[in-house]
């Protein structure tokens, strides 16, 4: 029975946790991952970017839910998804347009493009806080809970009680279809292809008669909507607030470097461990060990290794190993 | 050169002018249904342009540091407000005096002993590193900095937990080491430089995108250990009552001074706004002595082999690497020399403000406004930095009064109950932002090579 | 400027500017970059070279360390600006197109590096190959399969992990894939052992044989030379000797200054 209880408890507050955060952030490091192997620079805007298309998601919502529109159980926004993917892709293709193209054609080095992105990243945020504020926006509405903590208490007799939230269950579904999709294009489709072929050997996808241009915008779009479905899943996870967003860019870029930059399936990998580490690390794991632990040898601390603030410092020490050991990453990735 | 020399004095003197437009000119503008006091266009107050002068001194100076880095060596570091921090940092734990109720075997020694344990794990683990082979490598060295790990939590958390307790409202932390507030300042160029070091070792010599996303991580963990570390620099309470420079008074003392007194009341100044004036004056002159020995510093260096070498090793690297330089050595001097540069400039910023706020060490205040100026005024020039420095904190300045003042003039024939009036009137700090961004997307890609293009 | 034609009265000996107009021979050849002059920068590299091949023929590019083997060929592709000289594909003069619009003209490139796909598998090297071509390709890539088994058993294998000689198959092999008319190697045996070699020109015969002409740099000046059908000897950007390549290897002067005694 305690045994059951630590796993319950171990379920509820790490590895549900960290199985939906990690998505969250194995999607955002796809885009950055993507953005990398076809553009060739760290996108800095692609925190800014989540947080826009979250905006745009939020405003769609609520629009929704004064027309009275709802998906049952479902939160309305997913509803809103596709035209905050849509909007978000208009905006970088614009983007592209007006900012990127231009380096791209004068072969500038990655470094200024990565300035730029700098300087996009501050257009973008400023533009998302000018429309939704800079206040803290719960906007998950539908059924709370898919496996109610009281409900799993009076059902099986146990202490703990599991807790499955919507917004847990539907960012890891969300995700895992997303996933899929993405490499059903990329490795069965011509377009797909052509698009590792171009982000493999710029030179050779060119004499292939591969069109770089059709490639950059697909790119875009598809990183956009990795960029808002990332973005609207981690509000609805946590709650939206224009400014975390800037700070998920550590844990993203270094779940895509610590996969290898430029390879997706390390990326996943790498949101993963990151989401995991990071939960472990500042988890106080008090709760899980008196259920195992006999009373003589209980510690009297919380247990906890590392206090939440510094949970962005597990990304960056990973990713320092990371860059120590083997800076291709654990999956090869195309940088040195 | 003479046309360069031509270009740089006249983009100065616009530069005096503008500041002397702010000094002299006050104009307001009254939109209807707004604030009666109106909005500010210019103030035309002497303390305003002597406010955003003191910080485009010390804007100037990080910008220098920074122009070593990317100027000089090409290097692209996004951690600028770790460094300023750690300066910031600096000036807590040099200049405050000590919290003698903590500095007892149980405080303050405890804590040394603990930071020298975690030291000691540390060296071991690389000790082990490097004597040991194979899968036991792996596991020694993990066991070691597991083990490491508790040992230290084990001597650090009661140290903490008592440093804490002692009167949290107005101590809780360590306090300093109560020497004078002017040694803070190359103690916040050293503690810079050593985080620069440990950085560079690890993200120098990979390519660009890792230095820049390294540097990033270094920046929050930096600011996040100050925020929550009461026992270091009483965290989000803020350290407070940090002293000033010598020669700089308190407003108050100069109006105890008889001497400041006769000296107002033969120019009939009202005693109370001459001394704050003498005050600011006073930072300005010692801000602007040290810029200048900096400019001074790097404009030899810039002249030098060295500086020569570092620009051709960031116009080829393979070529110098092939010609026998050690680039990543290179680089990494020159970073830590940039970081320590902007660290300064950090221990020189609280000991103007008095205290150390952790939260307000922001990327987009401190790293991005700071790549602004240095790309704005022209990567490479140092001259090109200060003036950058002075543009773009002036503009910093004033684009938040402008955009208020625009957005009410817009909407001034709109409902005042408009939810879109008031998302607009209140969005002067995002216009800000933008306006920034849009700066530097327009400089990078119109005149890359900034106001003064390097020689 | 190069040197005069050296014991034979062929008359594709030499390439001085107007050396070789229209009616010489009776008819153009298949493919000619006639009198090309040009670099990357400011200096040029090529000082009007002519290179020519015909239909089902190789044709090799030989010439010492910084001859412009590979500058002249990349100059018949369109990857550099040329100031002078032009280049004709089947009667057309196509000197004006992008090296793109050359490849869609019906011209294959191999180049020297990075000439494989490395993350993608061999068969997806191939199709992107076919990247231009709108109708069914999977006899072209029966065809390739046939001229190189050893990609068919590696289909599913990614082309980085290959071996050298192997990832030259799947490079040609992705060339061949638009049908072209003219197949272009930069140095395809370069750091191959030397079996590997022969087996590689084996199978660059067969593709002549099928009708395409080859054009070639070879680092391998005599074994190369063995297979050609027209030589070209370049020295500093000027063709210095032109002749089949059992004239040129029968030449006492290339012998002894080009191929070693």
């Amino acid at each position: 029975m305690d045994f059951l209880n630590a796993l319950v408890a171990l379920l509820n507050f790490v590895v549900i946790p960290a199985t939906a955060y990690g998505a969250q952030l194995a999607l955002g490091a796809l885009a950055a991952t993507l953005v990398y192997g076809v553009l060739r620079f760290s996108n800095f805007a692609l925190g800014d970017t989540m947080a826009f298309g979250a905006a745009v998601v939020i405003l769609f919502t609520w629009w929704f839910q004064s027309m009275g529109i709802s998906f049952g159980p479902v939160p309305t926004a997913i509803l809103a998804l596709p035209f905050g993917i849509a909007a978000m892709s208009a905006v970088a293709l614009l983007t592209d347009r007006t900012v990127y193209r231009y380096y791209r054609r004068v072969k500038a080095k990655p470094v200024i493009v990565v300035i730029a992105s700098m300087g996009v990243m501050f257009i973008m945020a400023g533009i998302t806080r000018m429309i939704i504020g800079v206040q803290e926006i719960q906007f998950a509405d539908g059924q709370k809970f898919l496996i109610d903590p009281t409900a799993f208490r009076t059902a099986t007799g146990l202490n703990e009680g599991l807790a499955l939230r919507m917004t847990q269950a539907i960012t890891v579904v969300t995700a895992g279809l997303v996933v899929w999709a993405l490499f059903w294009f990329l490795n069965r489709t011509r377009t797909g292809k052509s698009m590792r072929a171009y982000s493999d050997n710029e030179d050779l996808a060119l004499l292939s008669g591969i069109n770089p241009e059709r490639v950059v915008a697909i790119t875009w779009i598809i990183a956009s909507g990795l960029a808002v479905i990332a973005g609207t899943l981690y509000g609805l996870d946590k709650s939206y607030k224009a400014f975390n967003y800037f700070a998920l860019l550590l844990p993203i870029f270094a779940a895509a470097v610590v996969g290898g930059l430029g390879n997706p399936l390390g990326a996943i990998a790498g949101g993963f461990l990151i989401a995991f580490s990071e939960i472990g690390l500042t988890y106080a794991w008090k709760k899980v060990a008196s259920y195992i632990l006999p009373e003589s040898l209980m510690p009297d601390g919380l247990m906890q290794l590392l206090s939440t603030e510094y949970k962005f410092s597990v990304s960056f020490a990973i990713l320092i190993i990371v860059l120590l050991f083997k800076p291709t990453g654990i999956f090869k990735g195309k940088a040195v | 050169m003479t046309n360069a020399r031509n270009r740089t004095l006249i983009l100065f003197a616009l530069m005096g002018l503008l500041l002397l437009l702010e000094g002299t000119v006050h104009w307001q503008v009254h939109p209807l249904n707004a604030d009666a006091a109106g909005y500010t266009i210019l103030s035309g107050s002497w303390n305003v342009v002597l406010e955003i002068v003191l910080m485009c001194l010390l804007s100037a100076i990080m910008a220098l540091g920074v122009n070593l880095q990317w100027g000089y060596a090409g290097l692209f570091s996004t951690g600028i407000v770790g460094f300023v921090a750690l300066g910031g940092l600096a000036g807590v734990l040099v200049s405050l005096p000590p919290v003698t109720a903590v500095w007892n075997a149980a405080g303050v020694g405890r804590l040394v002993v603990a930071l020298l344990t975690g030291l000691g794990v540390v060296g071991l683990a690389v000790f082990a590193y490097g004597h040991l082979k194979g899968r036991a490598r792996t596991w020694g060295v993990t066991a070691i900095l597991v083990g490491g790990f508790f040992l230290y939590r084990a001597i650090f958390d009661p140290a903490v937990a008592y440093i804490e307790a002692n009167d949290p409202a107005a101590a809780g932390n360590i306090g300093g080491l109560g020497l004078p507030a002017l040694v803070a300042w190359p103690a916040g160029a050293l503690m810079a430089a050593a985080a620069a070091w440990a950085i560079g070792k690890t993200a120098l010599g990979l390519r660009s995108d890792y230095l820049a996303i390294a540097t990033l991580g270094i920046g929050e963990i930096i600011v996040a250990v100050m925020k929550n570390e009461d026992w270091l620099d009483r965290g989000v309470k803020n350290a407070t009552q940090i002293p000033r420079p010598w020669p700089v008074p308190t407003e108050v003392s100069l109006q105890e001074s008889q001497r400041f007194l006769d000296f107002c009341a033969n120019w009939g100044l009202n005693p109370v706004n001459a001394s704050t004036i003498a005050v600011q004056l006073l930072y300005a002159l010692l801000f602007t002595a040290v810029l200048l020995l900096i400019l001074w510093a790097c404009e030899l260096a810039l002249n030098s082999p060295w500086g020569r070498m570092m620009r051709a090793i960031r116009d080829n690297e393979t070529a110098s690497g092939a010609m026998g330089k050690d680039v990543t050595k290179r680089h990494l001097q020159v970073f830590i020399l940039g970081a320590a540069i902007c660290g300064m400039a950090g221990a020189m910023l609280v000991t103007r403000d008095g205290q150390l706020v952790p939260s307000s060490y922001t990327p987009l205040r401190f790293t991005f406004t700071i790549w602004l100026m240095v790309i704005v005024g022209g990567s490479g020039n140092n001259w090109g930095s200060v003036l950058g420095a002075f543009l773009i904190w002036y503009l910093w300045n004033k684009v938040f009064d402008w955009g208020s003042a625009a957005m009410w003039s817009a909407t001034q024939y709109m409902d005042p109950a408009s939810g879109l009036k008031t998302a607009l009137t209140g969005s002067a700090e995002q216009m800000r932002t933008i306006v920034m961004g849009v700066i530097l997307l327009v400089v990078l890609r119109f005149a890359p090579k900034g106001l003064l293009p390097e020689k | 400027m190069s040197k005069a034609p050296q014991a034979t009265a062929e008359p594709l000996t030499h390439s001085d500017s107007h050396a070789r107009p229209k009616g010489v021979s009776g008819k153009e050849p298949f493919l000619i970059g006639e009198n090309m002059t040009g670099g990357y920068g400011a200096a040029d590299i090529l000082h009007g070279c002519t290179l020519a091949v015909e239909k089902g023929q190789i044709a090799v590019i030989v010439g010492p360390n910084g001859a412009g083997k590979s500058t002249a060929m990349k100059a018949v592709f369109g990857m550099l600006n040329l100031r002078g000289g032009r280049v004709h594909l089947d009667g057309e003069d196509i000197s004006s197109l992008s090296p793109q619009e050359r490849v869609r003209k019906g011209m294959g490139f191999v180049p020297q590096v990075n000439n494989v796909f490395t993350s993608m598998t061999v068969e997806e090297n191939l199709e992107m190959g076919a990247f231009i071509r709108t109708d069914d390709f999977r006899d072209t890539m029966a065809q390739v399969y046939d001229l190189f088994p050893i990609l068919k058993e590696k289909r599913r294998q990614p082309a980085g992990e290959l071996s050298g000689g192997q990832r030259q198959q799947v490079a040609v092999g992705r060339a061949l894939m638009t049908q072209p008319k003219v197949l272009m190697l930069d140095e395809p045996t370069a750091g191959v052992s030397p079996i590997v070699m022969d087996e590689l020109f084996d199978r660059i015969i067969e593709v002549a044989r099928t009708g395409i002409s080859i054009l070639m740099v070879e680092q391998n000046a005599r074994q190369a030379l063995e297979i050609a059908d027209m030589g070209y000897v370049l020295v500093q950007g000027a063709n210095r000797f032109t002749d089949t390549g059992a004239a040129l290897m029968a030449d006492p002067d290339v012998r002894r200054t080009f191929l070693g005694g």
